[in-house]
């Protein structure tokens, strides 16, 4: 189980953004986020991934904080793909850095050879976020965090994707936690909608 | 040279004329970058060009929304960044342009940039980070004076819900769906006749992105024109005239956004994937198909073994 408790967190010492943010997330479940524009619904999933540490409250994964040391078991795929990844490393690099990632696992996110010597700026941006998916998947997550990950994408390959994050994340046992503004998506998604708003 | 008739511009048989001249038309854009082989060995390897965008050509009409939908990868930002004269300095760029009838080389584009045409860009990297945003959007050097400019950054940041504490940001501080605001308000604050809007509604809710969508519309209704590049098809239908869908590096189809109404009506392949693609409609991953899938030559893959679900459908950069 995931789960954030009476969380409250603000950026430095500016205004809260969050404050009493509680949600639970089972193994398998799917859970969805649903706030207007500017709520605070990507520092929610930076928190729960560990990128960020509440001023008050707690993320637990089966009762126990994040761990400080080694890969968290809660992965985030951020919003910007771009702004995810080391701009001066290669994606072969950029890769490794969840430890080694099995070729069927790029495969099927249709990751290819080629791509692995590029830059960054050499990608499209909906190439890049395959990338941060892979990655992510590779650290054995027990949670995934998805925060509009497939706003960047065409019609065909964010149906690939989802298809294939949810395949895996089921054969997995993952439970996830996204975030998205298209309502069909979130419907054909979600196991489960919280409403923060 | 492929039997394909070369008109100043063209149409699907459906799509709206107007009337009016065009204000942008884009004929036979081709975009490579030259780059190492890179298959070959480090020191051993030769340059290669590799073409992008192939002899796309694309117009906007005065008073008309047109919308790229297409593949991700499948150069969509080039051609805005090709309309804008941005250029990597690696890009090979060949083709014809003309804004508001006349012929453009890339000084001309340069110009026009900021200053007849805009660019609402995809990544919210584009806003300078060292930088408040109110500045960002007031600009420097305004047409009617600063005064007027911060007034006119005023009404923008109050039409799209931002508040006048936001003007003294920094981008970091934003939400993603702020700084989308935020590059949009620096597009309309320009006043321009063109606007290219290269994904411009990601991490928008949706009233916002109507919203959005509803502007651009206003926009071109008072005469001006507008490119929108995006894949968010329900939200171009919304409000666009036509829409030219985009694979590979060219315009597939050119049709009248009514013809979106059933797939039954698309006429490329492509088209109708992207149709049933949608989590409103079916949420198909087509399987590769022999035809339009399989550019990449065998052994570009990792392995040879025929792809389930997520096939090899939206190619990269490297169409050869």
């Amino acid at each position: 189980m995931l789960e954030a408790r009476d969380i409250t967190f603000g950026y430095g010492n500016g205004p809260l953004v969050l404050q009493g943010f509680d949600l639970q997330v089972a193994p398998g479940e799917r859970v969805a986020l649903a706030a207007p524009s500017g709520f605070g619904k990507s520092t929610a999933c930076r928190l729960l991934a560990g990128y960020e540490r509440p001023a008050s409250g707690q993320v637990l994964v089966d009762g126990r904080p994040l761990p400080r040391k080694g890969a968290c078991p809660v992965q985030l795929i951020q919003q910007h793909p771009e702004l995810a990844v080391d701009p001066r490393r290669r994606m072969e690099a950029t890769l490794r850095e969840a430890g080694k990632v099995q070729p069927e696992l790029m495969e099927r996110f249709g990751i290819r050879r080629e791509w692995m010597s590029r830059f960054p700026h050499e990608l499209s941006g909906g190439e890049l976020q395959r990338f941060c998916i892979v990655r992510a998947l590779a650290a054995n997550p027990r949670y995934l965090v998805a925060d509009e990950i497939s706003t960047m994408l065409d019609a065909v390959t964010q149906a690939q994707i989802w298809h294939a994050l949810v395949d895996e994340c089921g054969a997995r046992g993952t439970g996830m936690v996204l975030v998205t503004h298209s309502p069909a998506l979130t419907q054909r998604i979600a196991t489960r909608v919280v409403n923060l708003g | 040279m492929d039997g394909e008739q070369h008109h100043h511009h063209s149409h699907a048989a459906t799509s709206a004329h107007p009337g009016h001249h065009h204000l942008l038309t884009v004929e036979d854009l081709s975009v490579s970058f030259r780059m190492y082989d890179e298959d070959a060995p480090y020191f051993s390897a030769k340059q290669r060009e590799v073409a992008v965008i192939e002899n796309l050509s694309v117009s906007v009409h005065v008073g008309e929304i047109v919308a790229v939908v297409g593949a991700s990868g499948s150069g969509k930002t080039l051609l805005a960044d090709s309309i804008m004269g941005l250029f990597e300095p690696n890009a090979l760029v060949s083709g014809r342009m003309w804004f508001d009838g006349e012929e453009m080389d890339a000084e001309g584009l340069a110009r026009l940039r900021g200053h007849g045409i805009s660019l609402v860009p995809q990544s919210v990297q584009n806003l300078d980070p060292l930088m408040k945003v109110g500045r960002q959007v007031e600009g420097f050097g305004a047409r009617h004076g600063a005064a007027e400019a911060k007034a006119a950054r005023e009404r923008l940041f109050a039409r799209y819900g931002l508040g006048p504490e936001v003007a003294d940001m920094f981008p970091f501080q934003l939400s993603g769906g702020m700084a989308r605001r935020v590059l949009l308000c620096c597009a309309l604050a320009d006043e321009p006749r063109l606007i290219v809007a290269d994904e411009p509604t990601p991490g928008l809710d949706l009233p916002l992105a109507v919203r959005a969508m509803d502007d651009f519309r206003a926009f071109a209704d008072d005469g001006g024109g507008v490119l929108l590049i995006t894949h968010d098809i329900e939200l171009a239908l919304r409000v666009a005239d036509r829409i030219a869908v985009f694979k590979d590096g060219t315009v597939v189809e050119e049709t009248a956004v009514a013809n979106f109404a059933s797939p039954e009506l698309l006429r490329s392949e492509f088209a109708r994937e992207l149709w049933h693609a949608l989590p409103e409609h079916g949420f198909e991953a087509p399987v590769a198909q022999d035809d339009t899938a399989m550019h990449v030559g065998v052994g570009e893959q990792f392995t040879c073994s025929p792809t389930p679900r997520v096939a090899f459908k939206d190619e990269g950069r490297d169409e050869c």
